[in-house]
This record gives structure tokens, C-alpha cells and sequence, in this order.
């Protein structure tokens, strides 16, 4: 699905990233761990092709092809998705009229006609109640005045209307009350499939207890230095970041 | 001997005397005060500080050198794009009232005549509008075009909008001076469209209206301008509001190569309202001069404005808003807001807020801001895969339509809509 190789990447002459290595999977489910600046954000900016980053470095292939060279709009839709740790709100622009445009320019860019008025509201009906979010909220504009647990779900919402085949979740659980993460959890792992992957990006294990991961990969100074099953992250749990710190800074010295 | 400032006006008075109507319906006295004034003030060049940014005596100077002051019929073919079919549309072509282009009255209620329905020292034109204080009011008050005059009876709740469409056709350059005089009566309730059009060459519109809203009126008016890049216009509203009334006014400016619009309110009656809403989209080498004035004279009394400008190319844009709140206008509320996109590096927007306030109980308060469209809006929709031409259309419809959502007329909306995609 992806497969990254020597990624580095940094902002305003400041390299975050410094040789990132990671494969996954249709079907995988991997989960991103790290403190707070270990490059976390940074690697889900990049990929997603937010321009204020420069990659220096490495290669990035999504389904075979150069995900680096591709605008941040042909990355979605080719079938990428961030689910926004901050999602932004757009006064003006109704979450309807939002959801239509986009839906019909990936199936544009697919070759397909666009999407016939009743199919649309059907679809979007049918993935409101897999993220309990309420009807009105769609008819307001882009996640304005929504609370943040309302924010973070509409993040689902969309991805699930758009079925991406590999879904970025960027510290989604971050702000969420433990009924708003059941729920997130309970989306997704409706929308998990054979032929779909995550990426999950958390501070926590919290998460990870709704959202099983086949992968958990620790990510500090920039770099992976631990992979492992899902136990890593009860370990993680156990023992805190800073004995990651410690064998880290241990190995470079 | 002539003062040199009023060369170009000296220039226009002598070209087009000879081919304007004899106007009967503006007092002598009246006539000879628009005259003086012109001969002694002259155009306002940029030395003038409400012209500051909009030297119309080099527009004069260069565009409108030569008056041929010779006009193309307008028929109703022309007209008809521009009628709305919710509403009684009447016709003004090349600055007078056409009533063969326009709908029959059938409405109970409604008045409407030409000009000439004023004689004498009893005209109520230039009542609210003076000449001694500006020159496109003296330049319409001499030689002004035989306009409209719409009274809205008392008490009459009018059902339908009246459009007026104002449509120029020019054989050769030309200056077109088109006025008219609503008035509403007590109790009255009206929606107006007001259209501005230009099917010929290159036209000068000096457009007066004099506006009468008397106690427990309400007038709506929306200001739509379309006179493409052959029109250059100067648009005045002169407004008074009586008691408990309210006005309300929405300037959509869709094209004009340079459009002036003089928009002055006088709050003459207590607790009466008025919100004035402008957008305007501009590219080119356009020029967009919007100013305002709202003079709050008595008091328990509410204004509000809000002017959207985005800006492209080597375009201007500019917003002037005057909030003037006399001695006894206490309780007042007047607010005011300037916000405006550049949507290009040569794009310029000026905006100044002017609040003059001799009242000391009042909450006045005014905001402007100016920026580039939010990256980060575009950035979130393009990770949705919304292509960048798409996102931008949506932002800049999104920044549009705080104002035109304010058109309640279905027909005129949706023409909007298709005339806004166009410049998004």
C-alpha cells in the first residue's frame, strides 16, 4: 500500500524527520507512537503534501506510484486521507456542498459521472449513524462552531464517505471524551477491511485498546526506533517515554 | 476667466448643453446652483479628499474627451435579460423613463410617473440632494435625464419588487445622467432592484437617486451593477429615514470598468434602523470606490455596514465608511465592517473608517481587515481532493455570500450565483 524509504523532511532549515523507513499493508492496521516533537505531525503533514515541509530526502511510493511528485488534492485522490489533528473550520462553506465537491472531483479524476443527487444523500445518511453525528451538523458549514470531540468525528464522517484505502489518523483520539473515542474506534473499525490500511498516530495506548493495531512502531528524534506487535504499546504504557529516551540516547552515545 | 480646476467641467457643460432636454422639473433656482457649483468647483480630481483615490477629472479628461451624446434605441429585446419575473419591471434607457419598455402598473398603491410630474417650486427633487455638495449631484441636477418618480402610497404593504432596469446604449462616448425620486409614505413597504446596465460604448452613468422613507416605512434595495468594461459610473444614493423605519441596501458590483458609488444615509427620525451591504469582485485594471455616509442626526437609532471586497489583478478597491453622530443622536448604535481578500500581488484595497461623534452615549465601533485567501482552508480542502481551482471558488463563494444571501429576490439570486462562478 505505502512504503517509505529514507524520508527526511524539515521546516524552515530544521530537519524533523531524519530517515523514516516504513511498509504497510492492505489490511494492516499500524499505529504511530511517539512524545510530544518526535515528528509524529510532521510525518502525517508530509504525506498528506502540506507544502510548508521540504523533503530532502527519500522516496515515498503509494500503490506504486510517487506520492512526493502528486499535489495534496491527486494524493487524496488516488486514495489518501488525513484525518486532521486540528480540522479546520471553513464559515461558508456547508459540510453538504464540502462533501458533494469533493466526492464528484475524485470520481472525476477516477473517470467515473458524478455522484447522482439521491445516491448522495443516501451515502451520506447511511455513514452519519456509523459516527452518531447529528444530522444538522452536515447542513452547517465546515466544522464551524462544532465542539472538538464534534470536530474529530466529522474527521470520520468524512472518511468514511470518501472510503480512502489508506485513512492517516492524526492523533484523532487527542480531546476526546471516552464515549467520543468509542465511537471513532467503532468507525473505524466498521470501515477496516482486507483491502484497506490505517495509519495511527497517538501520544496514548488509550486508543489502541479500541483500534487494535497489527504494528506499533515508536517514533523519536525523527526516526523509528522500536517496532513491534501491540504489546510495544502496553510496554510503552508501562514503562513511559522517557526509558525510550534513555536506551536511545544510551545507543547514540 | 475660468479657475483651471474647472476646465473639464466647462468642457462637458458646453458639449452637451446644446443636445440635453430643457429640464422642467428641477427649479430654476436649483439649476443655477448646479451650475455655479460645477463652473466654480469643477470634476474632483484626487486632490480632493473624498476623491482621493478616484481622480475623475483625469477619467474625464482621458475617457470622456469627446461627448458625441448620441444613443442607440433600446429595444425590448435588449431589456429583457435583465427583467426579473417576480417583479414589475420598469425601464430607464439612456437616462430617461422608457414606459413602452416597461410593465403596466397593476398594483394597488403604486404611483409611477416620469419626472415631469414635478413642476416648479414645489419639486421635491434635490430636496435630498444638494448641489453645493457634490459634483455629480450638480452634474445631474443640470442636466439631469428625464428619470422616474415612484411614490408608494401609505400604508400599502407592496407584495411584489419593483426591478428598475438602467440600461444605457451609446452610439459613441456618451454621459448619461438617469435620476429618480422614491418615495415612500407613511406605513409603506417596498422591495427594489435596481439594475445598471450599459449595451453600447463607452458610457458615463452619473446615476442620482433621491430616497424618501417616512415614518414606519420600509424600504429593501439592492444595487446590482453590471456595465461591463465599456462603463464608467458614478452611482448616488441620497437617503433620509424617518421614525421607526428602516432602509436597507445591498451594492453588488459585478463589473464597470470604474464605478463610484455615494452612498449617504441621513437618520432623520428616532428609532429607525439602516444596514448597508456591499461586495465587490474586482480584476483588471478596474477601480471599485465605495463610500458611505451615516449621518445619525437623532436618537435611539441602529446603522450597520458590511463591505466585502476581494481584489485581483492590478484592480482597486476602496471603502470609505463616514459614521457621523450628532449632538443629539444619544443611543446610538452604529457599526461597521470592512473585509477584503487580495487575490494578487498588484491588487490594491483601501479601506478607511471615518466616525465623527459629538454624541457621548453611543456604541459605535468599526473593524477592517485584509488578507490573503486562508491557506489552511485551502490546504484542508484539497486534502479532501478538491482541486485548487475548486477550492478557491468555494472560499471565495463562502466570502461572497455573507452579502449575497442578503438578495431576497429568487430570481436575481440565482443570476448572481451564475455571474459570481464566473469571477470566483
Amino acid at each position: 500500500m505505502i512504503s517509505i524509504k529514507n524520508l527526511h523532511a524539515s521546516i524552515n532549515g530544521k530537519e524533523i524527520l531524519k530517515g523514516i523507513n516504513l511498509d504497510v499493508k492492505a489490511g494492516e492496521i499500524h499505529a504511530i507512537m511517539g512524545p510530544n516533537g518526535s515528528g509524529k505531525s510532521t510525518l502525517s503533514s508530509v504525506l498528506a503534501g502540506r507544502e510548508d515541509y521540504e523533503v530532502t530526502e527519500g522516496e515515498v511510493k503509494f500503490m506504486g506510484k510517487d506520492l512526493l511528485e502528486m499535489s495534496p488534492e491527486d494524493r487524496a485522490r488516488e486514495g489518501l486521507f488525513l484525518a486532521f489533528q486540528y480540522p479546520i473550520e471553513i464559515p461558508g462553506v456547508s459540510n453538504i456542498n464540502f462533501l458533494k465537491t469533493a466526492i464528484n472531483e475524485i470520481r472525476t479524476y477516477n473517470g467515473k459521472e458524478a455522484i447522482e443527487a439521491k445516491d448522495f444523500l443516501a451515502l451520506i445518511k447511511e455513514k452519519q449513524k456509523l459516527v452518531e453525528l447529528d444530522a444538522k451538523l452536515t447542513n452547517r458549514s465546515v466544522n464551524e462552531g462544532f465542539s472538538g470531540g464534534e470536530k474529530k468525528r466529522n474527521e470520520i464522517f468524512q472518511m468514511a464517505i470518501l472510503e480512502p484505502k489508506l485513512a492517516i489518523l492524526d492523533e484523532t483520539d487527542s480531546g476526546l471524551d471516552i464515549d467520543a473515542l468509542r465511537i471513532v474506534a467503532n468507525g473505524v473499525n466498521k470501515l477496516r477491511s482486507k483491502n484497506n490500511a490505517f495509519i495511527v498516530i497517538t501520544h496514548y495506548q488509550r486508543l489502541l485498546e479500541h483500534i487494535v493495531p497489527d504494528f506499533v512502531h515508536i517514533l523519536y528524534d525523527g526516526r523509528i526506533v522500536k517496532s513491534g506487535t501491540k504489546e510495544l504499546a502496553l510496554e510503552l504504557e508501562a514503562k513511559g517515554y522517557d526509558d525510550i529516551k534513555h536506551q536511545f540516547e544510551k545507543t547514540q552515545g | 476667466m475660468i479657475a483651471e480646476r474647472s476646465i473639464t467641467a466647462q468642457k462637458i457643460i458646453e458639449s452637451i448643453s446644446s443636445k440635453a432636454n430643457k429640464v422642467g422639473f428641477i427649479n430654476d433656482t436649483e439649476l443655477t446652483n448646479a451650475l455655479q457649483y460645477l463652473e466654480t468647483k469643477g470634476i474632483p480630481t484626487n486632490k480632493h479628499e473624498d476623491y482621493k483615490y478616484c481622480n475623475m477629472d483625469a477619467v474625464f479628461k482621458k475617457e470622456f474627451k469627446n461627448l458625441s451624446q448620441e444613443f442607440n434605441e433600446i429595444t425590448n429585446e435588449d431589456v429583457k435579460p435583465y427583467k426579473l419575473n417576480e417583479a414589475i419591471n420598469l425601464v430607464v434607457a439612456n437616462g430617461n423613463y422608457a414606459e413602452n419598455l416597461s410593465d403596466k402598473i397593476i398594483v394597488k398603491g403604486i404611483t409611477v410617473k416620469d419626472l415631469n410630474v414635478f413642476t416648479g417650486k414645489k419639486s421635491p427633487l434635490a430636496s435630498l440632494a444638494s448641489s453645493n455638495s457634490d459634483a455629480f449631484i450638480a452634474l445631474n441636477t443640470a442636466f439631469s435625464g428625464n428619470g422616474i418618480a415612484i411614490k408608494i402610497d401609505k400604508d400599502q404593504v407592496i407584495p411584489m419588487p419593483i426591478n428598475i432596469i438602467y440600461i444605457n446604449s451609446a452610439k459613441d462616448t456618451s454621459l448619461v445622467n438617469p435620476r429618480n425620486f422614491i418615495h415612500l409614505m407613511p406605513g409603506a413597504e417596498l422591495t427594489l432592484s435596481e439594475r445598471f446596465i450599459n449595451i453600447g460604448k463607452k458610457a458615463f452613468s452619473n446615476f442620482l437617486s433621491e430616497k424618501a422613507v417616512d415614518e414606519n416605512a420600509k424600504l429593501t434595495s439592492y444595487t446590482i451593477q453590471e456595465e461591463g468594461t465599456e462603463g464608467f459610473s458614478v452611482n448616488t444614493n441620497q437617503v433620509k429615514v424617518g421614525k421607526y423605519s428602516t432602509y436597507d441596501n445591498t451594492t453588488i458590483t459585478l463589473s464597470g470598468q470604474l464605478v463610484r458609488n455615494n452612498h449617504n444615509v441621513v437618520i432623520a427620525g428616532e428609532n429607525s434602523q439602516s444596514h448597508l451591504n456591499g461586495l465587490f469582485l474586482t480584476s483588471g485594471t478596474q477601480l471599485v470606490d465605495n463610500h458611505t455616509l451615516m449621518d445619525h442626526q437623532v436618537p435611539n437609532c441602529e446603522s450597520n455596514e458590511l463591505y466585502k471586497g476581494a481584489i485581483n489583478g492590478k484592480s482597486t478597491g476602496v471603502f470609505n465608511g463616514k459614521i457621523f453622530v450628532r449632538k443629539d443622536a444619544q443611543k446610538t448604535n452604529a457599526y461597521q465592517s470592512s473585509k477584503n481578500i487580495l487575490l494578487s500581488d498588484d491588487g490594491t484595497i483601501n479601506t478607511k473608517p471615518q466616525l465623527e461623534i459629538y454624541a457621548d452615549d453611543v456604541k459605535c465601533s468599526h473593524g477592517t481587515s485584509t488578507g490573503k485567501i486562508d491557506e489552511n482552508a485551502l490546504f484542508y480542502l484539497k486534502a479532501r481532493g478538491i482541486g485548487e481551482v475548486s477550492a478557491r471558488k468555494l472560499l471565495l463563494a463562502a466570502f461572497a455570500n455573507e452579502v449575497a444571501d442578503k438578495i431576497q429576490i429568487e430570481s436575481l439570486r440565482t443570476h448572481l450565483e451564475t455571474e459570481l462562478n464566473k469571477l470566483y
